[in-house]
């Protein structure tokens, strides 16, 4: 992540990153959202823990320019990865259902918990591109930078992903 | 449109916005995120993985705002200076991987309790003069040798920091002093024994420096 160079390159201040204390506070929602999506939320505290223990080893090389919220949740990206890597092929995480609110009615629960399901079963890129997208509110170009691809390709994902949760639950 | 095709596009956008709602685990996610966050902090500090930490430092002149280096206390800011602004310098100037850390703190306030107290005339804690330049350090170091009680005129300093006719730039050093209190700037004067400036206001100069003994408050 660069600042734009451009004719006047050589006249922008390199500024330091933002104190990383603001950084956690400006970010700590869209990264807790973002897992809670992508690996549920029992193993959302521990990749939420390692995400930002990354971000503070890699801190200081930022500077001025960078997009710190697409960066952080390219490292939020990568964590929940290996989650799912870990847990292997058929583990599904189930929806725990005593975190739920009490007004939500069982079938609701049950459906919510199924949509989810599906979310973390789909394939890395287009699983977060969808969380990204309708969870974080992401338009297509900081989503293709936080999962590190071209626009077009975060799009496709996109489509795909969706397409893929259509079938299954409709 | 048939009836089928309508019912399909009506649960099609049901999906996407219950994907926009996310799962239910996350409808406290504000007050979860700062938990974990508060977690995250903690962890950083215990493992010493941050370069600075920062929190609140009680005093009598209200709430002081502290940063520590692993050399030593690096900022002490007075109650109304932004603690933001004092966070963004210290980011530029010595390192961006600052997290609160109010434990960090702790000695610090200890001491000038004891300070205020009038039970500690000098201060043990270690300082980081990272935040100070080479004259001002010269400045800074000759006045933290001034001992308590005393003081000593803008010119002397600027003399005995090797700047003869400094006196100005000295005092300019002196109304930059990033650790106030700790590193005593309070004790350097005018030469005919008027205040001179401070950079946290006079009242406060007066205070430290009857609390010292090195005026005697008017009768």
């Amino acid at each position: 992540m660069h600042i734009t160079s451009g004719p006047r390159r050589s006249t922008q201040v390199r500024a330091a990153a933002p104190p990383f204390q603001r950084f956690v506070d400006r970010h700590r929602e869209d990264v807790w959202r973002f897992l809670v999506a992508s690996v549920g939320p029992s193993d959302a505290e521990d990749c939420f823990q390692e995400t930002f223990i990354s971000a503070l080893k890699a801190y200081p090389r930022l500077h001025a320019g960078s997009n710190l919220k697409a960066w952080v949740l390219t490292i939020a990206h990568r964590k929940a990865i290996d989650v799912h890597r870990q847990r292997g092929r058929g583990a599904v995480c189930v929806a725990e259902v005593e975190t739920l609110d009490g007004h939500a009615t069982p079938s609701a629960a049950a459906h919510d918990g199924e949509l989810w399901e599906a979310v973390r079963e789909l394939p890395p890129r287009q699983r977060s591109a969808v969380v990204l997208r309708f969870v974080g509110d992401m338009a297509h170009r900081e989503i293709a930078t936080a999962i590190g691809c071209s626009e077009q390709a975060a799009r496709r994902s996109l489509h795909e992903g969706l397409a893929k949760l259509r079938k299954e639950l409709i | 449109m048939n009836a089928d095709s309508v019912k399909r596009t009506g649960r099609e956008q049901g999906i996407e916005q219950a994907l926009k709602r996310g799962p239910q685990e996350s409808q406290h996610a504000s007050r979860a995120a700062r938990d974990a966050a508060g977690r995250l902090t903690a962890r950083i500090s215990a493992d010493d993985l941050a370069e600075i930490g920062y929190g609140p430092v009680d005093s009598p002149f209200g709430t002081l705002h502290g940063a520590v280096t692993r050399r030593g206390l690096v900022r002490l800011a007075f109650p109304e200076e932004d603690p933001d602004t004092m966070l963004d310098l210290l980011a530029l100037r010595v390192s961006p991987r600052i997290v609160e850390a109010p434990r960090l703190l702790e000695p610090i306030e200890r001491e000038l309790e004891e300070y205020f107290a009038r039970r500690r005339r000098r201060f043990d804690l270690t300082l980081d003069w990272a935040l100070i330049g080479a004259f001002g350090r010269r400045v800074l170091k000759r006045t933290a040798a001034i001992p308590y009680g005393g003081y000593l005129s803008y010119g002397e300093v600027a003399a005995e920091a090797g700047s003869p006719r400094g006196a100005r730039a000295a005092g300019n050093a002196l109304g930059s002093n990033p650790i106030p209190i700790v590193i005593p700037c309070h004790r350097v004067l005018r030469s005919q024994g008027a205040l001179g400036g401070y950079g946290g206001g006079l009242d406060r100069k007066r205070f430290l420096l009857e609390l010292e003994g090195a005026l005697t408050p008017p009768l």
